[in-house]
């Protein structure tokens, strides 16, 4: 799955709205998976999960700059994302059932906060964005 | 049977009353054909589906959206009991229509996100939570009788 360049382009415009707001939007999508699918909480026992928590914040916005990295390097995102899929794959191993949940969650954040922007057009491109993401994550699974 | 708390029958009954039955069917049902275009294998005979602004204005997807969604709307009068009602439609996807049950949880998965969009900051994560169990059962119930 390649994105087009009319793709590249709505999640380029699309981030840079985003962008000042990339925190919040990272802890809310947490927030939204972690509440709709209590399974993925099992990756956290370590963590302060309540609404609010630093922790949640932190590793949303971890989550969120890695986001930025891939729209920054978006014709590159495998080279962007080296070092995170090898993370994934041999420390982390995260099943990769969990990347589709949490894409559709910063879906679901970003439609409730960018609800004239969020078009047909742009949901489809984000939707093939994240899967591209979330394929370079777990390339190297096995 | 599924358990439904007080907290998520009024989370799913508050947000339904103020949808827009045929506005939000018709935009559920053109992203699950524009963000997911393999989708169109069903609706070949639906004329013009050759770009996203062909989808979103084809009459006919609007209608069947419509229809989609009017349907979905009896789960919500019938949460204690959405096995039996949609047994009947459960059978006609299997035997006459011949979808694959994954594409329930694809559209389920597109209305929860054109809810965000229309319900904004109301629609909290707790919400989205009660809903996704609501199309999750819906789902279930639509691909239960499949053989």
């Amino acid at each position: 799955m390649t994105l087009t360049q009319a793709e590249k382009a709505a999640v380029v415009t699309i981030w840079a709205k985003m962008a000042t707001q990339a925190d919040a939007i990272g802890a809310e999508s947490l927030e939204r998976l972690f509440s709709s699918y209590p399974q993925t909480k099992t990756y956290f026992p370590h963590f302060d999960l309540s609404q609010g928590s630093g922790q949640l914040r932190g590793h949303g916005s971890k989550v969120m700059n890695a986001i930025g990295e891939a729209v920054k390097h978006i014709d590159d995102i495998r080279g962007a994302l080296a070092k995170l899929s090898e993370l994934h794959a041999y420390i982390l191993r995260v099943d990769p059932v969990n990347f589709k949940l949490l894409s559709h969650c910063i879906l679901c954040s970003v439609a409730a906060r960018y609800p004239s922007d969020f078009t047909p057009e742009v949901h489809a491109a984000w939707d093939k964005f994240l899967s591209s993401v979330s394929s370079v994550l777990t390339e190297k699974y096995r | 049977m599924v358990h439904w708390t007080a907290e998520e029958k009024q989370l799913i009954t508050s947000v339904w009353s103020k949808v827009n039955v045929e506005e939000c069917g018709a935009e559920a049902l053109a992203r699950l054909l524009i963000v997911y275009p393999w989708t169109q294998r069903f609706f070949a005979s639906f004329g013009n589906l050759s770009s996203p602004t062909a989808i979103t204005g084809n009459p006919r997807v609007r209608a069947h959206g419509r229809k989609v969604l009017t349907s979905f709307g009896e789960a919500v009068k019938n949460l204690d009991n959405i096995k039996s009602t949609y047994s009947k439609l459960s059978e006609l996807h299997c035997d006459k229509l011949h979808v694959d049950p994954e594409n329930f949880r694809l559209l389920g998965d597109i209305l929860i996100i054109v809810l965000a969009s229309h319900f904004a900051r109301d629609f909290t994560p707790a919400c989205q939570f009660a809903w996704q169990k609501l199309v999750g059962v819906v789902a279930h119930a639509l691909a239960r009788k499949y053989h």
